[in-house]
């Protein structure tokens, strides 16, 4: 017995995120850390059940370990219900054969099955890459208000940076009249913001033929909307304002962690009304010692300061050391930065040691390159690491 | 392997600190920027495997209930076993509790008595709230099956003022451990005693004997009417723990202990950084707490979700509490969302829940006698 559900949504997780490098080497990209005490999806499943939106397929392909424990039964977010909730699904092997997903557009054709058990009226589309607190239900409102067939959330950006997007051209109404990749000489700056709202027979309709197709990716952005477009399918774009914050480079990353900091943050993210919902470790509360001086910076549970903190990002379980001075960075669970080491411009991942009298990057001005170090590390004492390196997980 | 049904008291001391619980439970006293007191409790059965908890309440449970909920955040939500709360049960037509008004543990055993006459599980570990410690009550039940004893009391060594024994159980045992003799809040009672840190393990057969004895002769107390009484024939004993516990008999109990544990980094380790038993508590899913570039903090707690714009030293600060500009806040205990505005001045104060500290006012207590703003209330 499935109850019906009037939207399900799918979130595309299997990304590999390799522009991440050292922080993806292990992980998956919706896994990575976020913002002190959260990861990348927690914002697509926070916002999916504060819009109401209470059955959830979560696509996974590349290094899914953490990302399936961190998901679990959905707990954290509400999303352990008995006849709906959150759905882990991997690739699997058929009848006729096994297939990687070959592309997003392909990923949730293979889970059509999943999508029709709950008979939904719409599937909406979502990744796991972006940063952002928004209302689906609104959006899946206007869709219905235009009788579209498909909606697509875009964003107003920069004709600057409108050629790295996909681009939508449309009419007064929104109605989407063309649709262009990455395009050289932009004719608007309505960015997709890759959230898809889809009627789902439309979409049912569209994957089948999409997959007979042999010359077709598989992707939604290449073939399905392309596709649907020159159809003369009913497209409508949804815009969204606000926050919203692409996090698949390390740069990216880096900046959406700084803009939660700040009297006024550009990403306000302590609004009770819309809450991130995230899983954590049972830890005491974090302690500041007389030795400390910190600013604008972020603290969370398991900290223990000693030394220094400036504009930076700090997780669970962080030991900062007398003398020992982090500044412009993010530092993730249960780093320990020992006595008169310096962390400048950095990203830490979770588990480093980073040894006395060690010196991480480089300040913001010295270099422009963020310096990684990839998860459980162990710097040495005195150890120089020059700014922009990049160190794998070990 | 055997089993075991834990009993928690939630009402039992609510008098220790009667600032703290006019509104709440002892058990739902909050202490350490994002726990309460019950947490403890809970936490050490959980961490023993005791996912069978009967949360014993009479009034103000509330504040106990809404903390903890369906149980989830202790893993006590179960399909078979997890958490129970027993509150009062009002019989139809009668017009009165079925037990009247508990004072006592016995009391508060007699009246939930259809619930323990129902207990399968071997042993019945029994805990109060007013007792903060990490405890392995593995350890204890060891002890408790090798001794065939019929309960076995944890207890501590320690140096007792004659206020501090007046507040407590003290036992008295011989080299094996049984005990002798027991003195139940003693007036004249100074010096080096084993004090009982209200963690008791019980045969199931023989507590569900004892209660229904207490029924029928309309006894009161357990120390009193049932160990006093018994100690020649029973097999009573004592558990000899020597790590850290916290026992809060009255109101600058409750802000020593806190401040303490602010100094004490080993206190800290010891309650909370033991592997494999980690506090658990109430998760509110709060942000991270700000700091912004005017703060002046040093040798405070703090949990998550605070704004701090102020000055903060030797402070326990709960989720939520925002420090204004300007404001300095010394010595003090904040709890749960309170707001001290900009310039304000704070020293040697426990401000409940919710609370607002207007700007500009300065407000100040002693160690000794810390001031006490009530919850909710605006100055």
């Amino acid at each position: 017995m499935y109850k019906k559900q009037k939207c399900v949504a799918m979130l595309l997780a299997g990304g590999q995120g390799s522009r991440l490098y050292a922080l993806t080497e292990k992980t998956a990209k919706p896994a990575v850390p976020f913002g002190g005490k959260y990861r990348i999806i927690d914002f697509p499943l926070s916002n999916c059940v504060n819009s109401q939106i209470y059955t959830v397929g979560v696509l996974t392909q590349y290094q899914p370990l953490v990302l399936n424990e961190y998901i679990g039964n959905g707990q954290p977010w509400d999303l352990d219900k008995m006849q709906s909730g959150v759905m882990v699904l991997p690739p699997y092997q058929a009848k006729e054969g096994a297939d990687w997903y070959k592309g997003t557009a392909n990923a949730i054709y293979q889970n059509l099955n999943f999508i029709n058990r709950y008979d939904p009226d719409y599937v909406l589309i979502l990744s796991g890459d972006h940063i952002y607190k928004m209302d689906y239900s609104k959006m899946i409102d206007a869709h219905e208000k235009n009788g579209a067939d498909c909606t697509i959330a875009v964003l107003e950006v920069s004709l600057e940076e409108a050629s790295r997007f996909g681009i939508m051209n449309t009419d007064d109404n929104l109605k989407i009249v063309e649709f262009e990749e990455k395009p050289a000489h932009p004719k608007s700056t309505k960015a997709s913001m890759g959230i898809y709202v889809f009627n789902r027979k439309v979409l049912e309709k569209y994957l089948i033929e999409d997959e007979n197709d042999p010359d077709s990716v598989n992707d939604f952005g290449k073939n399905v909307i392309p596709k649907m477009l020159a159809d003369g399918c009913s497209m409508y774009a949804y815009p969204f304002e606000g926050y919203w914050k692409d996090v698949g480079t390390v740069s990216s990353l880096w900046e959406a962690n700084m803009d939660l900091l700040g009297e006024n943050p550009k990403f306000p993210i302590k609004d009770l009304s819309w809450r991130i919902f995230s899983r954590n470790d049972p830890l005491p509360p974090h302690y500041i010692s007389s030795t400390s001086e910190i600013s604008n910076s972020f603290i969370t549970e398991g900290c223990v300061i000693e030394g220094e903190v400036h504009n930076s990002i700090l997780f669970s379980g962080v030991k900062v050391e007398r003398g020992a001075v982090i500044r412009d960075s993010v530092v993730m669970s249960n780093v320990t930065v020992s006595k008169g080491a310096v962390v400048q411009y950095s990203i830490i991942d979770s588990g480093c040691s980073i040894g006395a009298g060690s010196i991480v990057g480089r300040s913001k001005d010295e270099c422009s390159e963020v310096t990684v170090v990839g998860a459980d590390n162990v710097i040495a004492s005195g150890e120089d690491i020059p700014g922009g390196s990049m160190i794998s997980a070990k | 392997m055997s089993s075991t049904t834990g009993i928690i008291f939630s009402n039992i001391h609510d008098k220790n600190i009667p600032e703290l619980t006019k509104l709440r439970t002892i058990a739902s006293v909050p202490f350490g920027c994002r726990y309460r007191f019950i947490d403890f409790a809970l936490s050490n059965m959980v961490n023993s495997d005791i996912y069978n908890v009967n949360v014993i309440t009479q009034h103000n449970y509330h504040s106990l209930m809404d903390h903890i909920g369906s149980g989830k955040d202790w893993d006590l939500a179960r399909r078979s076993g997890g958490i129970k709360i027993l509150p009062p049960n009002i019989m139809a037509y009668s017009g009165s509790t079925a037990s009247g008004i508990i004072n006592t543990r016995l009391e508060a055993l007699k009246s939930t008595y259809h619930s323990l006459s129902r207990i399968t599980d071997d042993y019945i570990v029994l805990s109060d709230c007013d007792v903060i410690c990490n405890i392995d009550l593995n350890d204890i039940l060891k002890y408790h099956i090798s001794t065939g004893a019929d309960m076995t009391f944890a207890v501590q060594n320690m140096e007792m003022t004659r206020e501090r024994a007046q507040s407590n159980t003290i036992f008295f045992s011989d080299e094996e451990g049984k005990i002798t003799d027991v003195l139940a809040y003693p007036r004249n009672f100074e010096g080096s005693g084993d004090i009982c840190l209200n963690i008791i393990v019980a045969n199931t057969g023989y507590l569900q004997q004892v209660v229904l004895d207490a029924i029928a002769h309309n006894y009161t107390s357990l120390n009193r009417d049932i160990i006093a009484k018994n100690i020649g024939h029973a097999n009573y004993r004592v558990y000899k723990y020597d790590g850290f516990f916290g026992c809060v008999s009255s109101f600058e109990d409750y802000f020593a202990l806190s401040m303490d544990l602010i100094k004490n980094p080993e206190l800290r380790d010891e309650l909370f950084n033991v592997k494999n038993r980690p506090v658990y508590t109430k998760v509110r899913n709060s942000v991270p707490t700000y700091y912004s570039t005017n703060s002046n903090v040093k040798d405070s707690l703090i949990a998550d979700g605070c704004h701090i714009y102020g000055t903060v030293e030797n402070c326990i600060l709960f989720r939520g509490v925002k420090i204004g500009r300007g404001a300095v806040v010394k010595n003090s205990i904040l709890m749960q969302d309170t707001i001290v505005d900009e310039n304000a001045s704070l020293n040697c104060v426990v401000a409940d829940k919710n609370t607002v500290i207007r700007g500009g006012v300065t407000l100040s207590g002693a160690e000794s006698a810390p001031y006490y703003i009530v919850k909710g209330k605006m100055i």
